[in-house]
C-alpha cells in the first residue's frame, strides 16, 4: 500500500472518480492553475483539462450555487471552500437551495455535490480562518456531513461522497494535510458508518477529524483500556457503532474540535443518555473547546485545543469520582 | 403527450392562444387572491398580474428541456410553461395533488418535464442555479440553454452580482431577466436603486444588456429570442431588464398604499391582457362575441379548479419522510 499525505489522498480520490465518472468536474478558488492552496488539487488541471477543473473568482456563492445547478443537470460537481469560514456568505445556496432541491422537486431532481471546506485550528490562522463550524450545516435536513481524519479515511471517504446522490459536506482538518499513512486505494467506506480505530473495554471516545488522533494520543498513554471510535459522519451519524460500543464499555467521553454550545457531540451524549440511562457507569461527558473565538498565539490555541494530557486528565477525574469533571477553563476560573 | 407538453405548445405561436392563457392567469390569480383573503389558504403568496406578457413570451420562446429558474412569484410563470391550474392550485392549497405533492406551497412550484426549476423564496438564489444548469450544459456540449428570471429588488443582493460575473467569464449560455415590476417588496425601486435602468449594472460584467416593454409580448418575444439565439450558438449570457408593474401588493397582506397617486392607473391603461386582446382580435382569428365567451368559459373553468382541488386528498404524514435523501435516512 503507498504512503501518502492526506492532501495527496484527497486529489487522488477526486483524480480516481474522475477517471471513472465523466460527470464529475472541479471547481474553486485558486484550485486548477495553482492546484489549491493546500495542493489538495494537485495534477488535475493537467490530467483532466479545463473544462472538468476550474478558477472561479472569490464569489463561493455563485460557484456553490453554480454546483446546485450543474448537479441538478446531470453533472457531480466537487467544489472547494478555501477555509470553511467562507462558506458563510455561501451558505443559502448550500442550505436553503441545494439541501431543498430534491424535497421541493417532490422527489425529482438529485444534487450530487460534494463542498469540500478545510477545517479546524492548530495551526495560527487565527480567529476567521480556524473553526470548524460543524452546526453550521449539521442540522440541515438533506445535506451528509463528513469528516477525514487521516490519509485512508480522506481517500475513502471522499470516493464514497462524490458518489453519493445527495449534497454532501466534506470537512478536512486543516492540520491533516501534511501528515502521511498508508492508503488502501481498494478500501470502501461508507457514508454513516463510524471506525473503531481502536478496540477497548474500559471507556469509549468517540472524535471525529483532528480529535481523533488526540483520542488516540490520550488512549495509547492511559492505563485505561480506552475503545476509540473515530465518528466519519456526524449527519447521519452511526447510531448501532457508539451504542454497541457504550453497551460494552458503558462509559462514553466526546471528543469535539468546537466550543462547547450546540457541538455535535450533544447529540451523541443525548441519544446514548437516553439508551443506556441507568446502565451507564459514569455520566457521558463532552471534552469540547471553551466558548470563546479561536485564540491566534500559539500557546493560547494549544490550550483551546482538547489535547491528550487533559483528555487523559478528565477521564481519570472522571474514573476517580464518577461525576463529571469540570474542563480547563472552569477549574481555573475563566 | 403530457397535458403540460400540450399546453405549453399550444401557446407557441398562437396570438389566440398566447391572451386566452394570459386570461387564465389572470383568473387564476384572482382566484388565488379570493381565497387566501377567505383565509381558505394559508401561508403567503405572491400575484403576478401585469406580468402575464412577459410569463407567456418567455414560456413561447423556450424549448422544454431549457430549465428555468424563477421566483416565488411564479405562478403566471408556471402556468405559461404548461402547468396545469390544477397542479398549481392545488399545491397552494398544500394538496397531495399538486406539482410538489402539497409540501411546497406557493412559492414552490415545480415541473422539470416543462423546464421549471423548483422555484425559489429566497431573493436571487435561484441566479447561481441558473448559471450552474448552463455550467452543466457547456460542459455536456449541448445547446440547451438556462434562464434565471428575477426581480428588480434581486439586482441588489451578492448573489446577481457574483452570478453575472461567473456566467461572463466563462461564457455560459444562461438568460438572465430581470422583471422590473418597480416594487421590491415594499419599497418603490427609486429609494433602494441609484439608478433607474437595472440592465446597465450588466455593463461592468461586459455583458450583452438591453431593456424592453415587458407589456408586450411582440417586444418580449423578440428580445428573449435573440439572447436564447446567442447563448445557443455558444454566445454567452445576456441580460435583459423587462419593464413591467406589479398591479398586486408584494404579498397577501400588502394593500400597496404607498404607491405614488395615479401610477397604477397609468400602467394600467397598458395592461398586457388589453394588448394582448387587441392583439388576438387583429390576427382575425377571434371575434369580440368569441372573446366573451372565452373569458366566461375561463373564468367557470378556474372556478371548477377551486372546487376540484378543495376535493383533493391532503398527503400522507409518510410523504413528510421522503425525497429527502436519496434514500430515507433512520434518524
Amino acid at each position: 500500500m503507498p504512503a501518502m499525505r492526506v492532501r495527496q489522498a484527497i486529489a487522488t480520490a477526486i483524480a480516481d472518480e474522475m477517471r471513472t465518472d465523466p460527470t464529475v468536474i472541479v471547481f474553486g478558488e485558486d484550485i486548477a492553475a495553482a492546484e489549491g492552496p493546500f495542493k489538495t488539487t494537485e495534477g488535475l488541471l493537467e490530467e483532466f483539462g479545463p473544462i472538468r477543473v476550474r478558477d472561479t473568482p472569490i464569489s463561493e456563492m455563485a460557484f456553490t450555487g453554480a454546483a446546485v445547478g450543474a448537479a441538478t443537470m446531470g453533472l457531480k460537481p466537487v467544489i472547494e471552500i478555501m477555509f470553511m469560514e467562507f462558506l458563510g456568505v455561501a451558505l443559502d445556496q448550500l442550505v436553503t437551495e441545494g439541501a431543498k432541491m430534491r424535497y421541493l422537486s417532490n422527489g425529482k431532481l438529485s444534487v450530487p455535490m460534494v463542498v469540500r471546506a478545510s477545517v479546524g485550528g492548530g495551526l495560527g490562522f487565527g480567529g476567521q480562518h480556524s473553526q470548524t463550524l460543524e452546526n453550521w450545516v449539521a442540522a440541515t435536513p438533506g445535506l451528509k456531513v463528513l469528516s477525514p481524519s487521516d490519509a485512508q479515511s480522506a481517500y475513502s471517504l471522499l470516493r464514497a461522497a462524490i458518489q453519493d446522490p445527495d449534497p454532501v459536506m466534506f470537512l478536512e482538518p486543516r492540520v491533516t494535510y501534511a501528515e502521511r499513512g498508508e492508503v488502501d486505494t481498494n478500501l470502501k467506506m461508507e457514508i454513516g458508518k463510524a471506525r473503531v480505530v481502536k478496540p477497548g473495554k474500559d471507556l469509549t471516545i468517540v472524535a471525529l477529524g483532528q480529535m481523533t488522533n488526540i483520542a488516540r494520543e490520550a488512549a495509547a498513554a492511559s492505563s485505561l483500556d480506552i475503545e476509540v471510535i473515530d465518528l466519519c459522519t456526524i449527519v447521519p451519524w452511526d447510531k448501532k457503532t457508539v451504542f454497541e460500543s457504550v453497551k460494552k464499555t458503558g462509559r462514553l467521553v466526546v471528543v469535539e474540535e468546537q466550543p462547547q454550545s450546540g457541538g455535535w457531540g450533544s447529540e451523541i451524549v443525548a441519544a446514548v443518555s437516553a439508551e443506556f440511562f441507568g446502565e451507564l457507569k459514569s455520566p457521558p461527558i463532552r471534552i469540547t473547546c471553551p466558548n470563546v473565538p479561536v485564540p491566534y498565539n500559539g500557546g493560547l490555541e494549544a490550550r483551546f485545543l482538547p489535547n491528550a494530557t487533559e483528555v487523559n486528565y478528565l477521564i481519570d477525574q472522571l474514573m476517580a469520582t464518577g461525576k463529571a469533571p469540570q474542563p480547563w477553563w472552569i477549574r481555573e476560573g475563566f | 403527450m403530457s397535458k403540460g407538453l400540450d399546453r405549453r405548445k399550444a401557446i407557441l405561436s398562437d396570438p389566440v392562444a398566447q391572451f386566452e392563457r394570459a386570461v387564465e392567469i389572470r383568473e387564476f390569480e384572482n382566484q388565488i387572491n379570493a381565497l387566501f383573503a377567505s383565509g381558505t389558504i394559508r401561508g403567503t403568496t405572491h400575484l403576478c398580474n401585469g406580468q402575464e406578457a412577459l410569463a407567456i413570451g418567455l414560456a413561447s420562446v423556450l424549448r422544454t428541456d431549457d430549465p428555468v429558474s424563477a421566483t416565488y412569484r411564479s405562478h403566471g410563470i408556471a402556468l405559461a410553461l404548461g402547468i396545469t391550474p390544477e397542479s398549481a392550485m392545488s399545491e397552494i392549497m398544500g394538496k397531495a395533488t399538486g406539482c410538489c405533492g402539497g409540501l411546497g406551497g406557493s412559492m414552490h412550484l415545480c415541473d422539470l418535464e416543462l423546464g421549471l426549476l423548483p422555484t425559489s423564496a429566497i431573493i436571487g438564489g435561484g441566479m447561481p442555479i441558473a448559471a450552474g444548469a448552463a455550467l452543466a450544459f457547456q460542459v455536456q456540449g449541448n445547446d440547451r440553454v438556462a434562464v434565471a428570471i428575477f426581480g428588480d429588488g434581486a439586482t441588489n443582493i451578492g448573489a446577481f452580482h457574483e452570478t453575472l460575473n461567473l456566467a461572463a467569464i466563462w461564457k455560459l449560455p444562461v438568460v438572465f431577466i430581470c422583471d422590473n415590476n418597480v416594487y421590491a417588496e415594499y419599497s418603490r425601486i427609486n429609494l433602494t436603486t441609484p439608478i433607474e435602468d437595472l440592465h446597465i449594472r450588466a455593463e461592468s460584467y461586459a455583458m450583452p444588456h438591453f431593456a424592453l416593454d415587458g407589456m408586450d409580448i411582440d417586444v418580449v418575444r423578440e428580445g428573449i429570442q435573440s439572447a436564447v439565439d446567442r447563448a445557443r450558438s455558444g454566445g454567452g449570457p445576456t441580460f435583459i431588464e423587462a419593464k413591467t408593474y406589479r398591479f398586486a401588493g408584494h404579498s397577501r397582506a400588502d394593500q400597496a398604499l404607498y404607491r405614488p397617486e395615479g401610477e397604477l392607473d397609468s400602467w394600467k391603461s397598458r395592461d398586457p391582457l388589453l394588448l394582448l386582446e387587441e392583439r388576438a382580435k387583429k390576427s382575425g382569428k377571434i371575434t369580440d362575441a368569441q372573446i366573451a365567451d372565452m373569458k366566461v368559459r375561463k373564468a367557470k373553468e378556474i372556478e371548477a379548479t377551486v372546487a376540484l382541488c378543495q376535493n383533493a386528498p391532503e398527503p400522507s404524514a409518510k410523504t413528510m419522510f421522503e425525497n429527502i435523501w436519496s434514500r430515507k435516512v433512520s434518524q
